[in-house]
């Protein structure tokens, strides 16, 4: 176990040497081999007026003449021992770990990743409690209930929660119940769970159910087609013969049995959530992950795109490693090593 | 997050789905009363003041769907950040926050009066208003102004903001107060400050219209002592009617009065609301919802409405009673690449003027909702532009065949030729406008290939780097130009000045013309505004005479009035709502 824990940690860490590598590559070294000079990638951050001087001694500043390795090379030794950075009044110190400055605001990228995190963990969390709930339920019962005016009405509607894009769910809802009913806020309208639970949960309500909405449907799905599949298994036949109740035979032999696949699914979804909701922060405005990486890609701010590639990454190999556990607490016949 | 950016591929159609089915429009709380003492009509707010009120108190709610480029006088180039900025900050002079043409007249602000010119228009000096402060009670001086601009110099710690400071003060080598090393960091030259109520400006080059410098954000004054570089954003030292209440960066702030702030100091701002709250970054279709239902009071972009709700609330009477259709000081325009042959030939140029269907550039823009069409180069807001058409596009405006191809046979080319047009690959007006072009060219054989390339690098890498435009052939670049201040020089200067062209990151795509850089010269050595702005619609005839560009439309915004606005009036001088000016019922 311990083994298995330390190789998938070593693992990891190279998953994400490469993917910053490769980030870092595609906003640098892309542009540069297809004939981009230093001083046109700063003319990317300098005012339309700039003159050629102006922005070659941003190009210096930002350290885009300097040779490709060595500019990564000081991205990655921030994040382990901090960086600095001139102000103009003074050098700031910008502790590890340490994204380095946005291009842009010229702010560090860490304390506004941290800053927005809260955001998106709340927003992917509280969707993830109801799709699951919502799925997993729906599914077992259109299962049990083939054919039946449930499974029909579930089954629509999971195709409905697939095929609607949130941006459109999204802003009709907002003008349903935001802004013609009133019955919830704005868009924008997030508080912290810290300053009042209440309030927290009622601003990202709809955040929430939209979210949950597009997930439920593809895990009734799923759950209903394992199920099916299961409750045809031969041991679902003998579980019954022995007389165990129904109840004992779904819950404990057809939807255990139908929960890995479920799982695996449910690390990787959330691990992408955790990485930023882009469309729905968007939609809401919910300045989280997804909308700091929206905002960061179209005005070129590699920094907090490298910062948010790395945190979702980061994200999606914990929820996979995680995943990769559970399976023997829910399979039996799974060990690790 | 894929599955997410795979679904974003339908979000257009989605979302103008969304504004023409479920969201109807014309419910109980759209309506259209103002619910003050004036009744909504539409346009009301052009050229005169709607709703007028001298009513203080209440709470202005502003969203922007994206994010101010800075707070920082230095370092924004923004335009609505240049209108709003004088809540805050108070540059030497500024624009008169009066409805229509009136609006684009400087009158002095934090100084006494308009500059006075000297040395031939290469000295300028302004005297301050006494009694002016910073909002900790701290006296404005001369050397704060002096200080401001002398920080603003400095392009590594300010990319931002426009440069005209550095390219027109008498520099002598100064770049910034940060690497200065005098002891009081004020050691340019170029800028004396005699006493502390006298500024100095001397330029290494005459300008007549220095005023327009003037009212720059980058005069609002910085108290050295309060300077923190890059972070100064998160803290400004206000010397306008509000200060900084809250600030949370890329998410909201609010402004407070200042009480530090003297009326009797300042009679260009009424200051009617006591707060005014901004959410930054802001979805853009959530944020006309909620200017519709009344949730918010001011888009502050001043770019209008979006798509989708345009054509909900031109279809609402009661949507369109608080509507004002405002021309903005910018040209949607297509620029002819004199590098890439035949287009060397004025004739092969003039052919395209002819020939463009300009019913169809207008169309591409959303019709006469997104602008009139154009003739010529300047806006006619901009002061003084007289419009002409040196090209008549026939009765119903799709183009003169005929007369463009007696162009194509005089520049040798009788049968037409072929070349490409580039456009922002993410906006689909744009690429409606190269289509268009495209099938209209076609008809007299200028075959036009279609190159889109993505914005954020148009000007950095492709369209706006010659070298590049030249190796891959594009003849024709789809763009569009807003003037920096509504004047001929703000207009035209970076777009049409063949000096200003540099290796990358070019304003002016194409226009390399020694009669055109010519008559510019003419334009800014003229000291009487009048005859100047005659002069620039000089200019402006000698670029269409050479058939550098070809001009498609002159913008306009539909913008929307929140029921609880007053005061509210689009300015010229922006080509959006007076921030300035605006009251809120309580």
């Amino acid at each position: 176990m311990v083994t298995y824990l330390i190789r998938r940690v070593i693992g990891a860490v190279f998953l994400l040497f490469i993917v910053s590598v490769v980030t870092f590559a595609i906003f640098f070294l892309v542009p540069r081999i297809g004939g981009a000079t230093a001083d046109d990638l700063a003319s990317r951050y300098v005012g339309k007026t700039a003159g050629s001087e102006q922005t070659h001694a941003l190009a210096v500043k930002l350290g885009f003449t300097d040779p490709i390795a060595e500019q990564y090379g000081r991205f990655a030794k921030g994040i382990f021992v901090g960086a600095e950075y001139d102000t103009g009044t003074s050098v700031e110190k910008c502790p590890a770990p340490c994204f380095g400055y946005s291009f842009i605001t010229q702010n560090p990228v860490w304390p506004e990743l941290l800053d927005r995190m809260p955001v998106t963990v709340s927003l992917a969390l509280g969707a993830a409690v109801i799709w699951v709930l919502l799925g997993v339920s729906a599914g077992v019962i259109s299962a049990l209930r083939k054919g039946s005016l449930f499974d029909r009405v579930a089954m629509t509607l999971a195709l409905a929660g697939v095929s609607l894009p949130i941006f459109f769910t999204g802003l009709l809802s907002l003008s349903i119940f935001s802004y013609t009913l009133g019955i919830f806020p704005p868009g924008g309208s997030y508080t912290p769970l810290a300053e009042n639970p209440a309030l927290w949960a009622y601003d990202l309500t709809l955040p929430w159910i939209t979210l949950a909405f597009l997930y439920a449907a593809g895990y009734a799905r799923l759950t209903r087609s394992g199920m099916l599949e299961t409750m045809n298994e031969d041991y679902i036949r003998t579980a019954r013969a022995k007389g165990l109740s129904e109840r004992a035979v779904v819950v404990k032999h057809g939807l255990r049995a139908t929960l890995t696949p479920i799982m695996t699914i449910f690390g990787l979804d959330l691990g992408l959530l955790l990485g930023g909701a882009v469309l729905t922060e968007s939609t809401y405005s919910l300045n989280g992950i997804g909308k700091y990486a929206i905002d960061a890609i179209k005005t070129n701010d590699l920094p907090k795109v490298l910062g948010v590639v790395l945190v979702a990454t980061f994200f999606i190999v914990l929820a996979n490693l995680i995943v990769d556990l559970l399976y023997a607490v829910v399979d039996p016949r799974v060990r690790l090593s | 997050m894929t599955r997410q950016r795979t679904a974003a591929a339908v979000a257009g159609a989605a979302v103008l789905a969304l504004a023409l089915g479920a969201c109807g429009g014309g419910s109980g709380n759209s309506g259209g009363s103002s619910g003050g003492g004036a009744k909504a009509v539409a346009d009301a707010g052009i050229g005169k003041v709607f709703n007028p009120s001298t009513d203080k108190g209440g709470t202005i709610k502003i969203a922007d769907s994206g994010d101010w480029d800075s707070l920082d006088p230095a370092d924004t180039y923004y335009g609505y950040s240049w209108d709003f900025v004088r809540l805050y900050g108070r540059s030497l002079v500024m624009f008169a926050p009066k409805p229509g043409a009136e609006g684009t007249k400087l009158v002095p602000d934090l100084a006494e009066s308009l500059g006075v010119s000297s040395n031939g228009s290469k000295t300028w000096t302004y005297k301050l208003r006494k009694g002016v402060k910073f909002d900790d009670g701290t006296p404005v001086t001369s050397k704060d102004v002096k200080y401001a601009v002398e920080r603003s110099l400095d392009k590594t710690t300010f990319p931002n903001g426009p440069t005209y400071f550095n390219d027109y003060l008498d520099l002598q080598g100064y770049t910034s107060p940060y690497k200065d090393p005098s002891p009081d960091k004020l050691g340019l030259k170029a800028i004396e400050t005699p006493d502390d109520s006298t500024i100095i400006f001397k330029l290494a080059k005459p300008f007549v219209g220095f005023d327009y410098f003037a009212q720059l954000p980058a005069t609002i004054p910085v108290p050295q002592a309060k300077d923190t570089g890059t972070k100064y954003k998160e803290k400004v030292v206000a010397t306008g009617p509000y200060k900084f209440g809250t600030y949370e960066l890329g998410k909201k702030f609010t402004l407070v009065r200042n009480e530090n702030w003297d009326p009797a100091t300042d009679p260009n701002r009424p200051a009617l609301p006591d707060t005014i709250e901004v959410q930054l970054n802001v979805n853009a279709d959530d944020m006309d919802n909620r200017l519709i239902s009344g949730d918010l009071d001011i888009a502050v972009e001043g770019t209008g409405v979006q798509l989708a709700a345009q054509s909900r609330v031109l279809a609402n009477p009661d949507l369109k009673a608080r509507s004002d259709l405002a021309p903005s000081p910018r040209t949607w325009m297509t620029f002819v690449n004199g590098d890439v042959p035949p287009l060397n030939k004025i004739e092969c140029r003039r052919a395209i003027q002819y020939a463009a269907n300009k019913a169809g550039y207008q169309k591409a823009y959303g019709g006469k909702t997104g602008g009139d069409i154009a003739t010529n180069l300047q806006p006619p807001m901009i002061p003084g532009a007289t419009p002409f058409n040196l090209y008549p596009a026939g009765p119903d405006n799709t183009g003169d065949l005929a007369k463009a191809k007696e162009q194509l046979a005089a520049c040798g080319q009788p049968n037409g030729f072929a070349t490409s047009i580039s456009y922002r690959a993410e906006r689909p007006r744009e690429k409606e406008v190269a289509t268009s072009l495209q099938e209209s060219l076609g008809r007299v054989g200028i075959k036009l290939t279609v190159k889109p390339y993505p914005a954020g690098d148009y000007f950095k890498l492709y369209a706006g780097k010659p070298a590049f435009a030249k190796a891959n052939g594009l003849g024709m670049m789809v763009y569009g130009w807003q003037a920096d201040w509504p004047d001929g020089f703000g207009f035209l200067s970076q777009i049409v000045d063949s000096r200003v062209i540099r290796e990358a990151g070019n304003t002016n795509l194409s226009v390399k013309d020694p009669a055109v850089d010519a008559a510019i010269d003419t334009a800014l050595a003229e000291p009487d505004a009048t005859k100047r702005n005659a002069l620039w619609n000089e200019v402006d005839k000698k670029v269409m005479e050479s058939g550098f560009v070809l001009p498609g439309v002159w913008s306009k915004a539909l913008f929307l009035r929140s029921k609880r606005l007053t005061n509210v009036f689009v300015t010229d001088g922006y080509g959006m709502y007076e921030y300035v000016a605006l009251g809120v019922q309580k």
